[in-house]
């Protein structure tokens, strides 16, 4: 498991894994923003943590169709298949290393962009919080997405299409949180909210992307 | 052909050839009677019933706007039983009604979404508010449009049964969430549900009743709906199971030569 | 014949014809669809029988 997770992560830092493309689609988003609503910064702060979540979500969307895809391609994907490792385990461990390798980044970065968005000082702890404990969600979620349209030739539009409603609960109680540490809310209910989604799409997604991924593999 | 194919295909084909015995033997009936529901229950409506003190006449946009939302819910649980009915047992013709489903799912929705639209310009003042109940059904409009998508992107039908089940299980699971999520997001303009609730029908709850004028119309366009939901899933479902029979004639005519 | 519909007639109106037409047009696609593949299916299952 571990093997697989650490060939996962040298495939992604090597060039063409395609490690860093979300990272910059995060920036560009973020520097676009402010020349699409203008430049006042009372405005910029208030969407602040809304336009940071958005974009880190669609950071991660666009970086699921190679999650898969590559080890489909070449073949490895049967052999992982076959392999005693449980498929679920397998699932799992791209998963994560989808996340430690687009999630983690994004969260990592989002303080500094924050900046450039003028998010309000207490907001920039619960963004990274709740981003934390939402984005591996979206790696989960989009791991079954990828699962979904592996064998599609061009899978990617509709992985998006199938991916993106699945997001609708993360993103609304994320964000949920984000918004209301900015404002200096309580950031109880909707933060357990988002932590419930988190734990019960990693316990039990896994099972339902390996089933789908069986009968594409079929 | 051998004998062995001819039995084999029988077999296959047993299922799916009862169901369309049977099914063109009731189609006239539900065809008819949910005409006739939808013609009776819309013209008593349109022509019969009085304005609404407070909502003046929009009241009569409720005899399309409640029975095509009570449809658009009611098609997404008929999809997700026939999914699960494919998933354990191995009916194609379930997972043909699913797939024959989604599209008047989409269109019910279409029809909720539009016609509260309408609807909410002149009594809320805007065309779309971003109301729980909206939101949620235009959530369920985005699930239908990924169902229906991921059936016409995969071409070997049995894999396309496969995972648009597995999709519409896991699919309805996060619907359900969102609507959570939806609610908590934002309290909305919306009355709560109360065609539905006992007190309303029986008219102890004066506030937010529907009263009995509006009610038997309503109930009969709301069981005209349901018909023509019936009908319309069923004619489909035969064609569905008609386009797969010509695939594998083809398929069987490539092979046989 | 036509009731008064005051000054939301527009709304009304408008709601009933969308619907229509949207139920309308999801029956007769339908029943095209049905009609096109039904021809179709009788058409190859003749070809079939007749070439054995």
């Amino acid at each position: 498991m571990i093997a697989l997770l650490l060939r996962d992560l040298k495939l992604a830092f090597r060039a063409g894994g395609g490690f860093g493309l979300g990272l910059a689609f995060f920036l560009i988003l973020t520097v676009l923003v402010p020349f699409s609503v203008g430049p006042q910064s009372s405005l910029l702060s208030t969407i602040a943590p809304g336009i940071l979540w958005l974009g880190a979500l669609l950071a991660c969307l666009l970086s699921l169709d190679r999650l898969l895809a590559l080890d489909w391609e070449d073949g490895s994907l049967d052999l992982l298949a076959t392999a005693p490792l449980p498929l679920e385990a397998v699932v799992s461990v791209k998963a994560l290393a989808h996340w430690l390798t687009t999630g983690l980044p994004l969260v990592l970065a989002t303080p500094f962009l924050g900046v450039l968005l003028n998010l309000p000082v207490p907001g920039f702890f619960w963004l990274v919080i709740s981003l934390l404990i939402g984005t591996p969600a979206m790696s989960v979620i989009g791991t079954f997405g990828a699962a979904l349209t592996v064998g599609l030739k061009r899978g990617g539009l509709l992985l998006s299409l199938l991916v993106l409603p699945l997001y609708v609960p993360t993103l609304i109680f994320g964000a949920e949180v984000a918004r209301r540490g900015a404002t200096g809310m309580e950031t109880q209910t909707p933060l357990l909210m988002l932590g419930g989604i988190t734990a019960a799409t990693i316990a039990l997604l896994p099972f339902a992307s390996a089933a789908v991924l069986r009968i594409n593999l079929r | 052909m051998s004998i062995a194919a001819k039995a084999n295909t029988l077999w296959e084909y047993a299922n799916p050839r009862k169901f369309l015995a049977t099914s063109e033997r009731v189609l006239p009936v539900f065809w008819i009677s949910s005409a006739i529901c939808l013609v009776v229950g819309l013209v008593w409506g349109f022509f019969f019933t009085p304005d609404d003190y407070k909502q003046g006449s929009t009241v009569k946009i409720i005899y399309l706007h409640v029975p095509a939302a009570l449809m658009a819910i009611n098609c997404w649980l008929m999809m997700l039983a026939t999914s699960l009915v494919w998933l354990v047992r191995r009916h194609h013709v379930s997972a043909l009604a699913a797939r024959a489903a989604a599209p008047v799912g989409i269109v019910m929705t279409l029809i909720a979404l539009v016609t509260g639209a309408i609807w909410g310009q002149p009594m809320w003042g805007t065309w779309w508010a971003w109301d729980p109940r909206l939101t949620s059904f235009l959530i369920l409009f985005l699930f239908y449009l990924g169902y229906v998508a991921l059936w016409e992107a995969i071409e070997d039908s049995d894999t396309a049964a496969d995972l648009t089940s597995v999709l519409c299980l896991v699919g309805s699971v996060f619907a359900l969430l969102s609507r959570y999520a939806v609610n908590f997001w934002n309290q909305g303009l919306h009355q709560g549900a109360s065609v539905m609730r006992a007190a309303a029908v029986t008219g102890s709850d004066t506030e937010e009743k529907v009263s009995n004028i509006y009610f038997y119309p309503l109930l009969l366009c709301m069981i005209g709906f349901v018909l023509l939901f019936i009908a319309l899933v069923l004619y489909r479902t035969g064609t569905e199971i008609r386009a797969r029979r010509i695939k594998a004639l083809l398929a069987r005519e490539r092979v046989g030569g | 014949m036509m009731p008064d519909l005051g000054k939301y007639a527009d709304a009304v109106l408008w709601s009933y014809a969308a619907s229509l037409v949207l139920l309308v047009a999801l029956v007769v696609f339908s029943i095209l669809r049905g009609r096109k593949v039904r021809a179709e299916m009788e058409k190859i299952e003749n070809r079939m029988t007749r070439n054995g």
